[in-house]
C-alpha cells in the first residue's frame, strides 16, 4: 500500500524526523482555517499540495505557493478537484513554507536483484531521481540484520555528497527513517526532497513511503491508512469478501485459481479480442486454490456487479481441488447466486482442465446451466469468451 | 537424476500438525515421497497418521534431522512464524528448505534470506510463497498435484504454481525430469538463474521450459546468464502483458514500476539469446514439443 504524502509526513513526524507544520484539509475553507493558523503561527508563506498517490504533482500544478489564508482557500479551490494523471485530488496538503537553502534526496528500498535493502542518497535532490546521472547516486547495501547505526547513516550521507552542514542533520534522520523502514515494515521510504533551511535545519520537504500487505497481522495501525474513499466500489466489496480483485476496463470477465493463471488469462483474453473489436479483459480475479461454491458464486457476483461485464470466462486448472470438484461448485455457486436474487444474465464459458477434469466437464453438461458453454482449451475459450463480449456490446 | 529433490530424498514437515501441513504431509506421502517426520516444538513426541503410516513429530529440525536423516524441509507454519522457522532449518543445516507459505512480510523473507548467506549458503531456500519441487515418479515436496504429470526429460521452473501446473499437465505425454515452482514474492530463496544451471548440469534433463511473470528484473538476468552458461533449448512464457502499472495482481512481486519489469521487456531479452517465448501457456508448450521431437 502507497501512503500519501500526509501520511508519510505524519508517519515521519512520529519517528521524530523534522517535518513543516501543516495539516490535511478537504475543503478549501478548511484549507484557508489551516493557513490562518500557519500565518499567525509566524509563517511567511504556506504551501498547497495536492494529496495523489502518484508523481508530477508540481508539473501538474498541484503544487503552489500562497501569501495570505485567501490565496491559500482559491488555490485549494483550484486543485481540490483536478485529475493528476488519472487520480483526482480529494485532498490537499496545507504546511508551512520552508526557506529552502539546497536539497537532497535519500531513500531506503528493496532490492530485489540483491535480496537486501538498498539506501540511496545525493546531493542532487528535489528533481525526479531517473534523471538523476547515476555517478551521482550513493547506492549502498543495508544488511536486513544489522541495519543502521549512527556510523552508517553517516557514511550514507558522506557517500551521497551531502555538504558538511547537513551531516550531522541528515544521519540522525537517516537513522530515524531506517527505524519508520524496519518498524512500519516499508518496502519504500523516500524523501525528495531532503531539506538544507537557510536556518541550518535539516527537514523532509516530501515523504513517499509503501507498506506492505503482507506485514498486517502485526501492523494493526495500518488498516487506517487504506484509502478507501477513493477505492472502486467493485475493488472494495471484493475485499469485504476476501477475494483477490482487481477492477480493469475491458468487456470479458475473468475468474480463474491462482495468480500466475489469471495474469496469464488475461493476456490470453486480450489477444484474442484483437479478432472482435478489441475487447480486453474487465477484471483480475483469483478465487485460490479451492474453488468452493461459496467462493465462486461470491467471484460471479462481484464479476456480474461490473456493467462493462459482457462475458464471463471461468478458467480454472483442476491440481488438489480436481475438476469435479470445481464443477460442482460452478453449480452450486449458481444456486446460491439465485437465492441471493441475482441472476445470470450474461454468456459464460468454462474452461476446466487438469485432474478429473472429464468428470467435471460432464457435470456441467448434465447441469446444462443456462448461458453456460464449455470450451476445452484454454486459447480457445478465451477467444469464444472475448466473441461473446463483442455481440454483446 | 532430477535435480535437489529425488527418490533418495527424506523430508520433513515444519508445522506438520497443522491442517494444511498435515493434509500435504498425506498427499506427499500418498505419491510416494518419503516423509519421515515433522516438527511442531509443542507436539515433540506425538505422531500423525500419514495414511497408514505414522510419522514422528519432533521438537526441534535438528533432532529431527539426527533422527531420521531427513535431508528436505517443508515448511507449511503460518506467516508470524515462519522467518523462525527457516532459521532454524538453517542453523540446523539442512540442504534444502522448501518455504510453501504465502504471506510472508518480505523484511521476515530478507532477514532469513541474510542469515542463510551469513551461514555460508549451506541451505538451499525455495520459495517463499512457493507450490515446492516435483520429481515425477521420485519425489514430491509441497503442495504441487502429483498425478498431472509423468517423469521425463524436460526441467521446468516457474514463479507461478497454476501456470507450472498447466505446463506439467499439457506435455505429460513427454514428461519432467524436476519441477520447481520458486515462488512469486519479492525475495525469493532460488531464482530461475539458480534452476537453469542445475538443470543445464543435469544428464537427465534434455530441455528447459522457464516462466516468469511481471515486476523485477529476473527474467531478464535469467535471459543474460542463457546467453553465457546455457546450452540446452529453453522456452519461455512471461504473464502480465496486459496487467496495469502500480497494481498488484496476486503475487506480491508480480507489480510494474514505471517501465521496468514489463513482460514485454522480459519477452524481449529471452528472445534477444535464442529463447523462443509462447504468446500463449499452450503455444508455450507447443514449442517445447518441437523441440524434444527434433531432440529425438
Amino acid at each position: 500500500m502507497d501512503l500519501f504524502e500526509h501520511q508519510a509526513k505524519e508517519l515521519f513526524a512520529e519517528y521524530g524526523v523534522p517535518v513543516p507544520t501543516g495539516k490535511v484539509a478537504h475543503t478549501p475553507q478548511e484549507a484557508r482555517a489551516i493557513a490562518a493558523e500557519l500565518f499567525a503561527a509566524g509563517s511567511s508563506k504556506v504551501v498547497v499540495k495536492a494529496q495523489v498517490k502518484t508523481g508530477g504533482r508540481g508539473k501538474a500544478g498541484g503544487v503552489k505557493l500562497a501569501d495570505t489564508a485567501d490565496e491559500a482557500e482559491t488555490l485549494a479551490n483550484q486543485i481540490l478537484g483536478m485529475d493528476i494523471k488519472g487520480h483526482t485530488v480529494h485532498k490537499v496538503l496545507v504546511e508551512e513554507g520552508s526557506a529552502i537553502a539546497k536539497e537532497f534526496y535519500f531513500s531506503f528500498l528493496l532490492d530485489r536483484a540483491n535480496r537486501t535493502f538498498l539506501s540511496i542518497c545525493t546531493v542532487e535532490g528535489g528533481v525526479e531521481i531517473e534523471e538523476v546521472a547515476h555517478d551521482k547516486l550513493a547506492m549502498i547495501p543495508v544488511s536486513p540484520i544489522t541495519g543502521i547505526d549512527t556510523v552508517k547513516a553517516r557514511e550514507i550521507a558522506k557517500a551521497g555528497n551531502l555538504p558538511a552542514e547537513a551531516l550531522d542533520g541528515a544521519t540522525e534522520i537517516i537513522e530515524r527513517l531506517w527505524a519508520v523502514f524496519v518498524d512500519e515494515d516499508a518496502t519504500l521510504v523516500e524523501v525528495n526532497p531532503l531539506i538544507l533551511t537557510a536556518a541550518g535545519e535539516v527537514k523532509a520537504l516530501d515523504g513517499k513511503v509503501t507498506l506492505d500487505d503482507n506485514a498486517g497481522f502485526r501492523q494493526d495501525a495500518h488498516e487506517a491508512l487504506e484509502d478507501k474513499a477513493s477505492a472502486d466500489p467493485l475493488e472494495a466489496k471484493a475485499k469485504a469478501k476476501d477475494l483477490n480483485y482487481v477492477k480493469l476496463d475491458g468487456s470479458v470477465g475473468i475468474i480463474g485459481n491462482g495468480a500466475g493463471l489469471v495474469m496469464s488469462t488475461l493476456d490470453v483474453v486480450a489477444y484474442a479480442g484483437e479478432e472482435f473489436g478489441g475487447q480486453k479483459p474487465a477484471n483480475f480475479l483469483d478465487i485460490g486454490g479451492g474453488a468452493s461454491a461459496e467462493v465462486m458464486a461470491n467471484g460471479m457476483e462481484i464479476v456480474l456487479g461490473d456493467p462493462d461485464v459482457k462475458s464471463v470466462f471461468i478458467n480454472v486448472f483442476g491440481g488438489i481441488t480436481a475438476g469435479d470438484a470445481v464443477a460442482n461448485g460452478i453449480v452450486q455457486a449458481y444456486k446460491l447466486l439465485g437465492e441471493r436474487g441475482e441472476t445470470v444474465n450474461r454468456p459464460v464459458v468454462v474452461r476446466l482442465d487438469g485432474n478429473n477434469a472429464e468428470l467435471g466437464r460432464k457435470i456441467l453438461n448434465d447441469a446444462a446451466l443456462p448461458g453456460l458453454e464449455q470450451v476445452e482449451t484454454m486459447d480457445d475459450a478465451a477467444r469464444r469468451a472475448a466473441q461473446l463480449a463483442g455481440a454483446g456490446a | 537424476m532430477a535435480i535437489w529433490l529425488t527418490e533418495n530424498s527424506k523430508i520433513i514437515v515444519q508445522g506438520i500438525t497443522g491442517s494444511e501441513g498435515l493434509k500435504h504431509s498425506r498427499r506427499m506421502h500418498k505419491a510416494g515421497s518419503q516423509v519421515v517426520g515433522g516438527v511442531n516444538a509443542r507436539k515433540a513426541g506425538q505422531t500423525v497418521d500419514l495414511g497408514g503410516t505414522e510419522a514422528p513429530v519432533f521438537g526441534t529440525v535438528k533432532e529431527a534431522m539426527e533422527k531420521t536423516g531427513a535431508d528436505v524441509s517443508v515448511v507449511f507454519v503460518p506467516p508470524a512464524f515462519t522467518k523462525d522457522a527457516v532459521i532454524e532449518a538453517i542453523d540446523a543445516g539442512i540442504p534444502l528448505c522448501i518455504v510453501i507459505t504465502e504471506g510472508i512480510p518480505v523484511h521476515d523473507s530478507a532477514v532469513f534470506w541474510a542469515h542463510a548467506v551469513a551461514k555460508g549458503n549451506k541451505t538451499r531456500i525455495i520459495g517463499p510463497n512457493c507450490p515446492g519441487v516435483a520429481s515425477p515418479g521420485k519425489s514430491n515436496a509441497g503442495i504441487i498435484p502429483a498425478d498431472i504429470t509423468t517423469p521425463g526429460r524436460i526441467g521446468l521452473v516457474s514463479k507461478s504454481g497454476t501456470l507450472t501446473y498447466q505446463m506439467m499437465y499439457e506435455l505429460r505425454d513427454i514428461g519432467f525430469s524436476s519441477c520447481i515452482g520458486i515462488g512469486g514474492d519479492p525475495i525469493i530463496g532460488t531464482t530461475h538463474i539458480d534452476a537453469l544451471q542445475a538443470f543445464q548440469e543435469d544428464p537427465e534433463t534434455d530441455a528447459i521450459v522457464m516462466i516468469g511473470e511481471i515486476g523485477g528484473d529476473a527474467e531478464e538476468r535469467a535471459a543474460a546468464y542463457i546467453e553465457q552458461h546455457v546450452t540446452k533449448p529453453v522456452v519461455g512464457y512471461v504473464a502480465g502483458f496486459t496487467a496495469p502499472e502500480g497494481k498488484t495482481m496476486g503475487h506480491a512481486g508480480a507489480i510494474v514500476s514505471g517501465s521496468a519489469g514489463t513482460a514485454q521487456a522480459k519477452k524481449e531479452a529471452l528472445e534477444k539469446v535464442g529463447v523462443r517465448v509462447g504468446k500463449t501457456p499452450s503455444e508455450t508448450a507447443r514449442l517445447m514439443r518441437e523441440i524434444m521431437q527434433n531432440l529425438k
